[in-house]
C-alpha cells in the first residue's frame, strides 16, 4: 500500500510542479518547454510502477516498467535481431520501394490531367481502406521471410505518397508558372526548378504519414506468418507464453524506432523545405 | 461527366491489369496440371482455365465479386459463412470503439485548451504517440483482457478507441483554437463565462476540424477492429475471415473479406461525410 501512496504523492507533486512551471516566465525559452512533458512522462512511469507493485498486479497482466527495462537490457541481441528483420529488412526496404514508386508514378502522370483527375479520387479512396488486410495474400505470394513484409509496406505507403505528390505538383501558383513560361522554360526545367521544389512540403507530408504505416505494415504482416525472428513474431509468440515483459520490451523498441524514423524524415524535411512558412521558428 | 469519366477510366485500367495479372499468375498452376495429365493447353484454353480455379494464386475480379455476393446475399444472416454476420461483428466493435475514442478525445481536447499545464505536458505525448506503431500492442490487449475475463466486443473496441482517439485530440485542439483573437475579445467584452465561450464560440468553430479528424478516426477504428480479431484465432469478424482464409489457402475468401472491409470503410467515411455536409450547411459554414 505504501507504494501506491508514494506513487500517487509523487504524481500529485509532479503535477503541482508542472502547473507552477507552466505559468512561470521560463516557458518562453525552448529548452524549458521540454521539461514539462518530460516530468509528466516520468511521473506516469512512477505511477505505473507504484500501482503495479503496491497492488501486486501479476506480471502476466501488467509488468512494472523496471521489469521491462531489465528485460530490454538482458535481451539486447534478440531485440536487435528482431529489429533488423522487421525494420531494416522489411519496413525500410518496402518504404524506399513504395515511396520511390509512388513519387515516380506521380511525376509520370503529371503530364496527363485526365489521369490525375481519375487517380486522385481512387487514391484517396484506397488511402482510407484497411490495406493491412492485404497482408495474408502477400504472405502467400512472397513467402514467410521479409520479402512479403516489404511487399505489404510497399502497398501501404504507395497511395498516401502518390496522392500527396500529385497534390503537391499542382501547388505552384499560376503566376509562378506563367513566369517560367515567359522565360521559355521547357517542361522539365519548370518541373525541376519550380514545381518539384514547390511540391516538397506535400511530398514530405506523405512521407511522414508513410513512416508510421511502414512499421505497422511490417509488424502486422508478421502476425500472418513469419520466420522465427521479427518484432511481430516475437510479440505474438511471447503473448502466447504470457511473457508480457518481453512484449512490452518489443513495443518500446517499436515505439523508439517509429519515433526515430519519423524524426529523421522530419529533420530532412527541415533541410529541404527551409523556405516554407511552417518551418520558420 | 468530366469528373466521372477519368475515375471510370482509371478503375477500368486497374480491372484490366488485374485480369492480366490473374492469367499470368495462375498460368503456372494450370500448365502444371496439364503436364501432369499429359496434355497441353492452348492459349484459348488457358485463359478461361485460369479464371475458374478453386484456389487461384490471384482470383479474377468476377470470382471475388461472385463470392462477395454469394456470402452476402446467398446465406442466412446468422450463418457463420455469411459476410453480413462477420461484417456486423467487426462493425459493432468499430462503432463502439469510435464512440469511446471520439468522446474521450473531445473531453481531453477541451481540458488541454483550458488548462495550460495539461497542454504543455500531454500535448507533446499525444503528438509523439502518432508516430508509434500502436497496432503492435493489439494482441497483448486482447490476451490480457481475456485473462481477466473480458472478451468479445470490448477488447476490440478498446483497440479501435485507442486508434481513433489521437486524431480526434490533435484535430480538436487545433479546432478549438481556431477562433481568432478578435472573436475571443468580443466574448470577453460581453463578460462571457468559460462555458459560454466554449459552447457558443469554440465548439461551433471547431466543427470542420472535428469532421476532418472523424473521417481519419473512423477508418483507423475499422483497421483496429480487424487487427484486434487476429490474435484470438479465427473466431468471428472480417479479420477472422482473413486469418482463416490464409490458414486454409482460400484466396477467394480472403479477397471477398478484403472487399467487404473496403466497402464498410468506404461507407463509414461516406456517412461521416454526409453528416459533415448536413451539419456544416445547417451552421452556415458550407464551403
Amino acid at each position: 500500500m505504501i507504494w501506491v501512496v508514494f506513487a500517487l504523492g509523487f504524481w500529485i507533486a509532479a503535477w503541482a510542479l508542472n502547473v507552477r512551471l507552466s505559468h512561470s516566465p521560463l516557458m518562453a525559452r525552448r529548452g524549458w518547454r521540454l521539461v514539462v512533458p518530460a516530468i509528466f512522462g516520468l511521473s506516469l512511469l512512477v505511477l505505473w510502477e507504484g500501482i503495479v507493485r503496491g497492488l501486486a498486479v501479476p506480471g502476466v497482466i501488467l509488468p512494472p516498467p523496471s521489469a521491462i527495462g531489465a528485460r530490454i537490457a538482458a535481451e539486447v541481441p534478440t531485440l536487435w535481431a528482431d529489429f533488423r528483420q522487421t525494420f531494416l529488412k522489411g519496413a525500410l526496404t518496402g518504404y524506399v520501394i513504395g515511396c520511390g514508386a509512388a513519387f515516380l508514378t506521380a511525376v509520370a502522370i503529371d503530364r496527363s490531367p485526365f489521369l490525375q483527375r481519375g487517380l486522385l479520387p481512387v487514391g484517396n479512396f484506397v488511402a482510407a481502406l484497411p490495406i493491412v488486410g492485404i497482408a495474408p495474400i502477400l504472405v502467400m505470394w512472397f513467402g514467410f521471410d521479409w520479402h512479403s513484409k516489404a511487399a505489404v509496406v510497399v502497398v501501404m505507403v504507395f497511395f498516401p505518397v502518390l496522392v500527396n505528390t500529385v497534390a503537391g505538383l499542382a501547388a505552384s501558383e499560376r503566376m509562378q508558372r506563367d513566369l517560367m513560361a515567359t522565360w521559355g522554360a521547357s517542361y522539365w526545367q519548370s518541373l525541376f526548378k519550380l514545381r518539384l521544389p514547390a511540391a516538397m512540403p506535400f511530398v514530405f507530408n506523405g512521407l511522414k504519414i508513410a513512416t508510421t504505416l511502414a512499421l505497422i505494415g511490417a509488424i502486422v504482416a508478421e502476425f500472418f506468418g513469419s520466420p522465427i525472428v521479427g518484432m511481430g513474431f516475437r510479440i505474438t509468440a511471447e503473448v502466447g507464453r504470457l511473457g508480457l515483459d518481453m512484449v512490452w520490451a518489443e513495443i518500446a523498441v517499436a515505439a523508439l524506432a517509429g519515433s526515430a524514423f519519423y524524426g529523421l524524415v522530419a529533420l530532412i524535411e527541415r533541410r529541404v523545405t527551409f523556405w516554407h512558412p511552417s518551418q520558420r521558428v | 461527366m468530366t469528373r466521372v469519366l477519368p475515375v471510370l477510366a482509371v478503375v477500368g485500367m486497374i480491372v484490366a491489369l488485374w485480369y492480366g495479372a490473374a492469367v499470368w499468375m495462375n498460368a503456372a498452376w494450370v500448365q502444371d496440371q496439364a503436364a501432369r495429365a499429359g496434355t497441353t493447353v492452348t492459349l484459348a484454353e488457358l485463359v478461361p482455365a485460369t479464371m475458374t480455379l478453386e484456389r487461384p494464386v490471384l482470383p479474377a475480379p468476377h470470382q471475388v465479386v461472385g463470392e462477395l455476393l454469394r456470402s452476402t446475399f446467398g446465406m442466412a444472416v446468422t450463418s457463420k459463412r455469411s459476410l453480413v454476420y462477420h461484417g456486423w461483428i467487426t462493425l459493432s466493435a468499430t462503432l463502439l470503439g469510435f464512440a469511446i475514442g471520439t468522446g474521450l478525445g473531445i473531453v481531453l481536447a477541451v481540458g488541454i485548451i483550458y488548462n495550460r499545464a495539461m497542454d504543455l505536458s500531454v500535448m507533446p505525448w499525444a503528438i509523439a504517440s502518432q508516430t508509434i506503431p500502436i497496432l503492435a500492442i493489439a494482441p497483448m490487449i486482447i490476451v490480457v483482457l481475456n485473462s481477466i475475463g473480458v472478451q468479445g466486443l470490448v477488447p476490440k473496441a478498446i483497440i479501435s478507441a485507442y486508434l481513433s482517439f489521437f486524431p480526434v485530440v490533435v484535430g480538436m485542439v487545433k479546432g478549438l483554437r481556431s477562433p481568432d483573437a478578435m472573436q475571443l475579445d468580443l466574448l470577453r467584452t460581453y463578460n462571457a463565462s468559460g462555458a459560454a465561450v466554449l459552447g457558443k464560440l469554440r465548439l461551433p468553430s471547431s466543427m470542420p476540424y472535428l469532421f476532418a479528424s472523424l473521417k481519419v478516426g473512423i477508418a483507423a477504428s475499422l483497421v483496429g477492429a480487424i487487427v484486434g480479431e487476429l490474435p484470438t484465432g479465427a473466431v468471428a469478424g472480417l479479420g477472422a475471415r482473413l486469418l482463416s482464409g490464409s490458414y486454409y489457402g482460400q484466396t477467394v475468401q480472403i479477397w471477398a473479406a478484403l472487399f467487404a472491409a473496403a466497402l464498410v470503410a468506404a461507407t463509414l467515411v461516406a456517412v461521416v461525410g454526409v453528416i459533415e455536409r448536413a451539419v456544416l450547411a445547417r451552421m452556415g459554414m458550407a464551403r
